[in-house]
Formats: structure tokens, sequence, C-alpha cells
């Protein structure tokens, strides 16, 4: 997918920059509206991370706009449609209730996208936030930090979540996306702790050290913005990551809990008719998987786009 | 070297130690055992359902930290007591370690052999038509949910299954229960038991391996001493598997290392949803049984599993790889 003119581009934009890759540019630096540029001119030269992200973008209007436009609300029942197969009435059928299964699905996709991105830019920040202080400060900072990391990568996160699960009831799903989130950041924390300790000793740190600016100020100004595309891809893998749990947890129960609606209790629901009324079925199914599918083409593309090395290698 | 290993045993045993005691108070603190006697009909009377439980280390009118020493001191003599049944749970872990062991060694092995040959081969076409294909494949196969996999195979199995008009697919349990016949019989069942949850397994495997691996061949691809090899006049097929391939493999054996510990505590949805009774059924069973020592056994065992994998697959890496030993 690389083209030999675009690999020249990469070379140029690396000069402009000085080594422009992940953590390696002073963000702040003369080439910072350039390196958006390049980032980009590099995302857009690459067709599946446009189609991802037109495919997202879709399906982000269908879950929020798309319930405006359908006939039916996910609340309404129609007693004179029972489980009736897709028509110019119900557009994706109804349920042995009469729900529409259109709105219905819809609903569950909403949710599905929020518990996915909040539990994505929660687990990301954590991530960021503890690896640069264990980074930065080392010692018993950096054990303690590290150790609670070894500990819940230890413990099976699906089994806490499911005991943990009778309290997601009613209004409660936010818990139920810390928990998840609380089970995504450690291994990104080790990478962004790695990344800070050899941050730390560059000019620019220890000048801002040698000034008298303090820690926490050094972290959030200096180090973090300076590991955002390695925290931008990760968000965005998180994403996914969190849906797929989402779906997985909700499965079995453990999960969203009715009368909230979310595509992984849409596809448990709809399973044991998915051969005699596929369309309980198949819509949800389909529809996660064509969202996951986007996200992870768009976190891809970001890969690419924003740590040329990665891609330079992968494509010799 | 010694200190290094004790001192990483003994973080490891504190690791387990804390995960599993954190695993017993949660579930001690959340699930209620007595709620399942309580829900018989007759509804047995208190004093027996307190005996029971008093017996099993159960009852929630114990305090629960007074549960806990007398749990923790049977677990460090190696007991991790009893099922709210009544079945030792040390034999139901020991059986369901089988099961579980019996049902990933062939998808796991499958999976990673298939997906780093697909990897190699489309590194070696990179760009082409083969390489498009098995990275859009893998793709979309990384984008489905293990559970949406297996219930669509499940789903497809029963449209098969109606099609054809025989039973082929079997999709619940390890065998069929009360089945006669020879050997052969028993073999054949068993196999058709076997089909669509390792296909489960195998298919994440396969996308997995194939896009670490066709990434790693890449790196190797474009190194010197590929170069050299085929220089020095070795065929282009020798250079590409003796030299290349052999060096790309040893992240795909480490990274086999590491998911067969995981899995093996760990694979929840495909048991579950095929019906085999293995530790990741007990994860979700023992919750839903407000089984507290079960709960805890899993977590035990899970902890474990995912030390001892990294572990193996740091000790792989160094077999494998000349350069970590010499540091």
């Amino acid at each position: 997918m690389t083209m030999p003119g675009e690999q020249l581009e990469e070379e140029v934009g690396r000069d402009e920059l000085g080594t422009g890759t992940t953590g390696e540019s002073p963000v702040r630096a003369a080439g910072g509206s350039s390196r958006l540029s390049l980032v980009l001119r590099r995302f857009r030269g690459s067709p599946q991370s446009l189609v991802g992200l037109v495919l997202l973008l879709g399906l982000f209007l269908l879950a929020f706009v798309g319930p405006y436009l359908a006939p039916y609300s996910y609340l309404d029942k129609d007693f004179t449609a029972f489980l009736e197969p897709p028509s110019p009435q119900h557009w994706f059928g109804t349920t042995p209730v009469g729900q529409d299964v259109f709105a219905i699905t819809l609903r569950g996709m909403q949710k599905s996208l929020v518990v996915g991105l909040l539990v994505a830019l929660i687990s990301t920040t954590v991530a960021g936030i503890v690896g640069a202080f264990a980074g930065y400060f080392l010692g018993w900072t950096d054990r303690g930090l590290m150790w609670l990391a070894d500990l819940l990568l230890v413990l099976p996160a699906f089994l806490i979540i499911a005991i943990v699960s009778p309290l997601f009831r009613g209004n409660t799903w936010l818990l139920f996306v810390v928990l998840l989130a609380a089970f995504l950041w450690m291994v990104t924390a080790k990478i962004v702790r790695g990344m800070t300790i050899s941050l730390k000793e560059r000019e620019y740190v220890q000048a801002a050290r040698f000034m008298g600016v303090s820690a926490p100020k050094i972290i959030f100004r200096h180090i973090l913005p300076n590991l955002s595309s390695l925290l931008i891809v990760d968000a965005t893998i998180n994403v996914s990551a969190a849906i797929l749990a989402e779906t997985a947890l909700s499965y079995f129960g453990f999960g969203v809990q009715p009368p909230d609606i979310s595509l992984g209790t849409l596809i448990s629901q709809g399973q044991t008719s998915a051969v005699t009324y596929p369309w309980l079925f198949f819509f949800a199914v389909g529809l996660l998987i064509i969202t996951v599918l986007a996200v992870n083409l768009v976190g891809d593309g970001l890969r690419d786009a924003l740590d040329p090395r990665a891609r330079s290698r992968r494509a010799n | 070297m010694t200190t290094f290993l004790l001192r990483r045993l003994v973080n490891y045993l504190v690791l387990v130690i804390v995960a599993t005691s954190f695993a017993y108070l949660l579930a001690g603190a959340a699930l209620d055992p007595r709620s399942n006697y309580q829900g018989r009909n007759p509804p047995p009377p208190e004093y027996v359902v307190d005996k029971t439980l008093n017996e099993y280390n159960l009852n929630d009118k114990t305090p629960l930290l007074e549960r806990y020493v007398t749990w923790a001191g049977n677990v460090a003599t190696g007991d991790f007591g009893k099922t709210w049944e009544g079945v030792s749970v040390n034999e139901e872990v020991g059986r369901r370690i089988g099961v579980s062991l019996r049902l990933i060694i062939l998808g796991v092995v499958l999976g990673s052999v298939t997906g780093v040959f697909i990897g190699a081969y489309a590194a070696v076409k990179q760009y082409g038509a083969f390489d498009r294909g098995s990275t859009f494949g893998s793709f979309v196969i990384l984008s489905i949910p293990t559970v949406v996999i297996a219930v669509l195979l499940q789903v497809s199995a029963v449209f098969a299954n109606d099609i054809l008009g025989l039973k082929f697919f079997q999709y619940t349990g390890e065998y069929t229960p009360g089945l006669e016949g020879g050997l052969l019989t028993h073999a054949l069942d068993r196999v058709q038991h076997l089909v669509l949850p390792t296909l489960t397994l195998a298919l994440t495997q396969v996308a997995t391996y194939s896009r670490y691996q066709r990434n790693m061949m890449l790196d190797v691809l474009g190194s010197d001493f590929v170069r050299t090899a085929m220089a020095k006049g070795l065929r282009r097929r020798t250079a590409l598997i003796k030299h290349a391939l052999r060096t790309a493999l040893i992240p795909a054996v480490t990274y086999f290392a590491f998911t067969f510990g995981v899995l093996l505590a760990g694979t929840t949805f495909t048991e579950k949803i095929f019906g085999w009774h293995g530790m990741g059924e007990l994860l979700i069973d023992s919750i839903s049984r407000n089984d507290i020592n079960s709960v805890a056994a899993v977590a035990c065992f899970a902890a474990i599993a995912v030390l001892i994998a990294g572990l193996l697959s740091d000790i792989f890496y160094a077999i494998l790889d000349p350069r970590v030993r010499i540091r």
C-alpha cells in the first residue's frame, strides 16, 4: 500500500521534524502544525483508514440520528405485528412482543458505542497518567503502581466484573464502564512507563526541571503530549476491545442490565431464534461486526500515520 | 541469576495469594449461597441450612474474616474446600482442567501452525492477492467477538444438519452420554463434538498469528543475513525457510506459550456455549451458583496460569534468541 512517492514524502517529513516519530519531537516545536498536516496526509493516503472513518461516521449517524427517522421508537410496541419479518413498516422486522427491531438495535448500538468510547477514554487516561508517574518518579511510586498493574493483570477480569454485576442495574451502568476500564490500562501503562524513563533524559525535560517546574507540570506539559501518538492509537484500539468485552459480558448477563439494551444483550436474546427468525439476530451481529471493523481500520490507519517507523519497517 | 529467579518467584507467590484472597473476599461479600437452599421446595428448616453451610464454611452468619481465616488455613494445606453441594473443589477443578486441556490443545496447535504459515506466505508475496485476502480476513475475524463466532458456528451447524438431514455437527458437550458402540464409535463421537469448538478457538488464533507472523517475517526479509544467505548462492526457498522463517518464528513460539496458559483458564465463552465442563465454564457457573470456594479456586488457577504463561514465554525467548541470553 506504500507507493514509492509516499516513501519519499515520509523521508522528507522526517527531515523536517528532525526525528519526527513517536515521542521524539517536542510537540510545541516549529513543526507542530506541519506534523499535523503530515499525519493527516498520511492518513488520507491509505484507503483502508478512509473506509474505516467513513463507516464509523456513518454508524454514528445511524445510531444517533437514525432513531428520529424511523416510524417507531424503542419503547413502542406494535400489537398488530408480532414476529413480523422486515417490511416497509418495520425495517428490521419485529420481536415476539411487537418491538421494532430497527429501533431497539439502534438503541443497543448507542449504548455499545458510548460504553466503548467512555471505556477507552478512561483506560487510556489512566494508562498515561499511571505510566508517566511511575516512569518519572521511579522508586517506590514505580514499584507500587507497577505492582498494582501486575495484580490487575493476574486477576481474571471477567470473574470480578461478573461478581459485581448485580450492582449495574438501573442507572449505574457507568460503574460497569469504570470496571471495564479498570482492567484495560495495564499493558499500555507499562509501555508509557518505559518511554517516560527515556524521555526524562531529554534536554527539554531536564531544562524544565532545572528551571524549577514542578513534576506534575512536567508530566502533563512535556511528557504526556510527547506520547500523544501512542495514546491516541491505544485509545482507538481500546474502543474496539471495550465493545468486544461489553458484548461478551452482556451476552452472559454480566454486563449491561435490563431494561438497558446493548448489542450484546440483543445478540443473546436473538441467538435462540437465529435460524427461524433471522432478523432478530443477524442485524445486531452485522452492525456489531461492522462497528468493530471500522474502529480497527481507523486504529490501524492512525498507527501508520502517527508512527511512520512502524510502517516503513513493515513496508521495507 | 538464582537470586533474580527467586525474587521473581516470591513476587509471583505474593501476587497469587493477594489475587486469590481478593477474589475470595469479594465473592464472600457479594454471593449468597444461602439462597440456593432457600429456593428449594419445600424450603428446608433454617437450622438444617445453617448446619450444612457451617460444614462447608459458607455460612453468612459467620463473619467474613473468620470464614476467610478458616479457608486460608485449609488452602495453605492444599485444600480449597467444598462446593455448596459438598463436592471437593480440588476434585472438581482437577477434572475440569483435563476437559479444558482436551478442548484447547487441538485448537491452539491448529490455529498457531496455520496462522504462522499464512502469515509467512503473505509476507513473501507481499501486496499480492493472497496477502490482501488474508490481511482482510484476519481483520474481519478479529472484529468478531468470540461469543459471536461461537454462536454463528452453532447456528450454521444447525442449518447444515437440517439440510444434510444428518446430525454430524454436535454442539453440546464433550461426548454423547450413554452412547453404545465400540472404540471407533466413541472416537468418532468425540471428533464430532470437537469440530465446532476447535474451529472457534482456531479461527481467532489463525487471525492473530497470521498478522503477527506477517509483520515479523517482513522485518526479517529485509535484514542483511537473509540477503547474505541468498548472495552466497542459497536457493531463495532455502534462504526463506531456513534463515528467514526460523528467525521470524521466535516471537510466535513465545506467544504460543503465553496464549496456551491464558486460554487454559480463559476459554470461558467457547466452553460455556458448547457445553464443555471445563475451567472456563466453572468461572461462570460458580458465580451463578453462589459457590464462593469455587470462585476463589478459579481465580487462583487463573492467576497461576497467567504467571506461568508469562514465565514460560520469557524462558522460550531466552532459549531461542541468543541475544537475550548473552545479556
